[in-house]
């Protein structure tokens, strides 16, 4: 739910003007695409567990059956129901992803704008931390935290995720905060008296929107394969269930050489979907928001320097008028 | 106070910027022993080509980066360290208007969020709808009507001289004494220069402002200025008011710099073979030595390389005085001194130089 009301808020904020009518987003075909099947899984990770037909653990049913009337994504080796523990393990999923890619974000917008608005040995402290998570490999120190953490259920997993995956985007938005701080307009706001801390929350973030969005949406996919990943080497939660989890018992099974296919293609096609939308949306949202933040500066660019040629110009002639 | 007295006053600011070659340290001297007055009710253009350090000044007069040595002097007082208290009130008082209006306001805020935040930081507590209603006004002033219509734009919605009077707005709105205005039409389409001129012109004398108006054209200085300094390579060489500075120009920078103005109706004062073409400043992270004009100079003289001229009156009168730093009006004696001077450490590989 975070990750439509982040997306939209960000969005609309800006809204009311003549050629910005209706979600800015949704006028692009592949973002409303995205959007819609994202909602979707949005939808299902909310409602999953309650619309189950059954308990996803529970065994004694049909073994191994094809997807029939009785059970729609058929039924695995110890007769639990596909389609439940889908439905179930989306909202595990998903609650990773957004728990995941908002601390991340937060991280990323925190480390990453204070070091470069701030600048200084402030900066070269966090720009040192950066670079040292970013080099640090995530995966194997992900297993080694969670192998400490076991048994917690996927909110040490999503945090271990945030804490491993911030360092990119703190990164990005570093940069891009260099540039912004130059920018006329925060030497405006702080020549007309506003102080440093709204300068930074008011002016600059704000302007930073494309990045944080698309690194929010990166660490989405990142967090639910990162799960995914986790769970099916065996070293996720074995007390909840998520996609990963019902790919882990499907390999478990040998599900992949039996042709066992409706075990494990509803899950991985779940995973593939969610990153599929969460592409679209970022590409939407790059379509959007870029027009409107690079051309200014190659205009007014292109604009000086016409200018400066045209100046150049009617001086040669003017002189050449002069006798 | 007397009412003649400089509002604000730059006395000998330089501002540099160190910079790292590789591997070398560097300094560039982007403003050097520059001072400078304004006064209220009357517009003082600085003048100079790109990179002259003309929005330099502009920024340290606004208090955006501090000045590396020299003082800056609001009201006669000499101004505090840029915070608190003290410094918010200085903001109050001297409010800048940016040389492009197109990177000068925020992308993602409204036309009224620009005006309203200045008003809120430093008028008197008010209700949202006074704001509103002072937003309107001084839309109104700057002649962007339906103000209702432009409070709700964004600055991608606007052409640039709109732009450019939502920047001037800001401005006003904080109710400054001062207004500094860094080439503010030079972005603009010609069309529409004059409008903004003209209403910066009307603004500055209705309230009483002080303005300083930074161009690279001499010609708009003179039509819009009362007081001429014209700028090169980070040091004023000559300035007075506006007719004397543009009609009988002491210093042969400013004669170039008139030259070369698209002015069809003046003869060149220097003779058309000797008059350069204007290149590029010199480099300012290592600056000419003596007079920095004196590499492109036609009329150099050996002293010129030497030192440094300090100001020369000129003439003057109706207040304010003209003058110029070059050697060609030094004082008699003074110029013999110089170059008796030079002659005794006069190096032999120099002679030979024009
Ligand atoms: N932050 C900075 N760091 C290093 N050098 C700088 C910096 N700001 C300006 N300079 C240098 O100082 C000199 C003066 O720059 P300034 O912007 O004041 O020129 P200007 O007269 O306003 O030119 P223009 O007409 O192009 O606006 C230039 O040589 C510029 O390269
Ligand atoms: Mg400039």
């Amino acid at each position: 739910m975070a990750a439509t009301a982040t997306i939209v808020t960000a969005e609309t904020a800006p809204a009311p003007a003549k050629a910005r009518r209706g979600i800015p987003l949704l006028r692009s075909g592949k973002a409303l695409t995205g959007v819609v099947i994202f909602g979707i899984f949005i939808l299902l990770a909310v409602i999953g567990p309650w619309i189950a037909p059954d308990d996803p653990s529970q065994t004694g049913g049909p073994v191994l059956q094809s997807p029939s009337g009785a059970h729609l994504l058929g039924t695995t080796q110890s007769g639990q129901d596909v389609l439940s523990q889908v439905l179930t393990g989306a909202r595990t999923s998903m609650l990773v992803g957004v728990v995941a890619a908002t601390l991340a974000t937060a991280l990323a917008v925190l480390i990453g704008v204070t070091a470069g608005y701030v600048g200084g040995w402030t900066d070269d402290i966090l720009s040192m931390l950066t670079n040292i998570f970013l080099v640090i490999p995530a995966l194997p120190l992900t297993i080694v935290l969670t192998g400490y953490l076991e048994g917690g259920g996927w909110f040490p997993i999503a945090v271990v995720i945030s804490v491993t995956g911030w360092a990119f985007g703190a990164r990005l938005q570093r940069a891009q905060t260099l540039s912004l701080r130059n920018r006329d307009y925060i030497k405006a706001a702080r020549a007309v008296g506003e102080r440093p801390w709204r300068i930074v929350t008011v002016e600059l973030v704000p302007n930073l929107g494309a990045i944080i969005i698309s690194g929010f949406l990166f660490t989405f996919i990142f967090a639910i394969l990162t799960e995914a990943s986790l769970s099916f080497l065996g070293l996720g939660s074995m007390t909840t269930w998520s996609w990963g989890t019902t790919l882990y018992w499907a390999q478990n099974s040998s599900a992949f050489t039996t042709g066992a296919w409706w075990w494990y293609v509803p899950p991985g096609l779940c995973i593939a979907l969610v990153g599929a939308s969460l592409s679209l949306i970022n590409f939407g949202a790059d379509e959007l928001m870029n027009p409107r933040l690079a051309p200014v500066a190659k205009r007014n660019r292109k604009a000086r320097r016409a200018q400066r040629r045209q100046a150049a110009a009617a001086g040669a002639a003017g002189k050449e008028a002069t006798p | 106070m007397r009412p003649d007295d400089p509002v604000l006053e730059a006395r000998d600011v330089s501002r540099h910027y160190p910079v790292r070659h590789v591997g070398r340290r560097g300094v560039v001297h982007a403003v050097d022993d520059v001072s400078l007055a304004l006064f209220r009710g009357r517009i003082t253009a600085v003048v100079g080509e790109s990179g002259s350090g003309k929005s330099t000044i502009a920024r340290v007069l606004a208090r955006l980066e501090p000045p590396t040595s020299g003082e800056l002097r609001l009201d006669g007082e000499p101004v505090g360290k840029p915070r608190g208290q003290a410094f918010r009130k200085y903001l109050g008082q001297v409010q800048m208007i940016f040389q492009d209006p197109f990177a000068s306001l925020n992308p993602i805020h409204t036309v009224e969020h620009h005006i309203a935040r200045p008003l809120k930081l430093h008028g008197p507590p008010r209700s949202k709808a006074e704001v509103h209603a002072e937003v309107l006004a001084l839309l109104e002033r700057v002649s962007l009507t339906p103000a209702e219509q432009f409070a709700r734009k964004r600055p991608h919605e606007l052409s640039g001289g709109q732009r450019q009077r939502v920047s001037i707005a800001r401005a006003l709105a904080v109710r400054p004494e001062v207004l500094l205005a860094d080439e503010p039409v030079s972005m603009l389409d010609v069309s529409i220069r004059l409008g903004v001129l003209n209403l910066l012109q009307r603004l500055g004398h209705d309230d009483g402002l002080a303005l300083l108006y930074i161009t690279h054209d001499i010609a708009s200085a003179r039509y819009f200025a009362d007081s001429v300094q014209v700028m090169y390579a980070g040091r004023l060489v000559e300035g007075g008011p506006a007719e004397a500075v543009t009609q009988e120009p002491a210093h042969p920078y400013t004669r170039l710099l008139i030259d070369s103005a698209p002015d069809p109706d003046r003869r060149g004062v220097l003779d058309g073979g000797r008059a350069e073409r204007l290149g590029e400043a010199p480099d300012l992270s290592d600056p000419p030595s003596g007079c920095r004009f004196h590499p492109r100079c036609p009329l150099a003289m050996p002293v010129c390389e030497e030192k440094a001229p300090p100001k020369f009156s000129v003439g003057g009168g109706a207040g304010e005085e003209h003058w110029a730093a070059c050697w060609l009006h030094a004082p008699e004696e003074q110029q013999e001194q110089a170059q008796e001077q030079e002659a005794q450490d006069q190096h032999p590989m120099t002679t030979g130089r024009r």
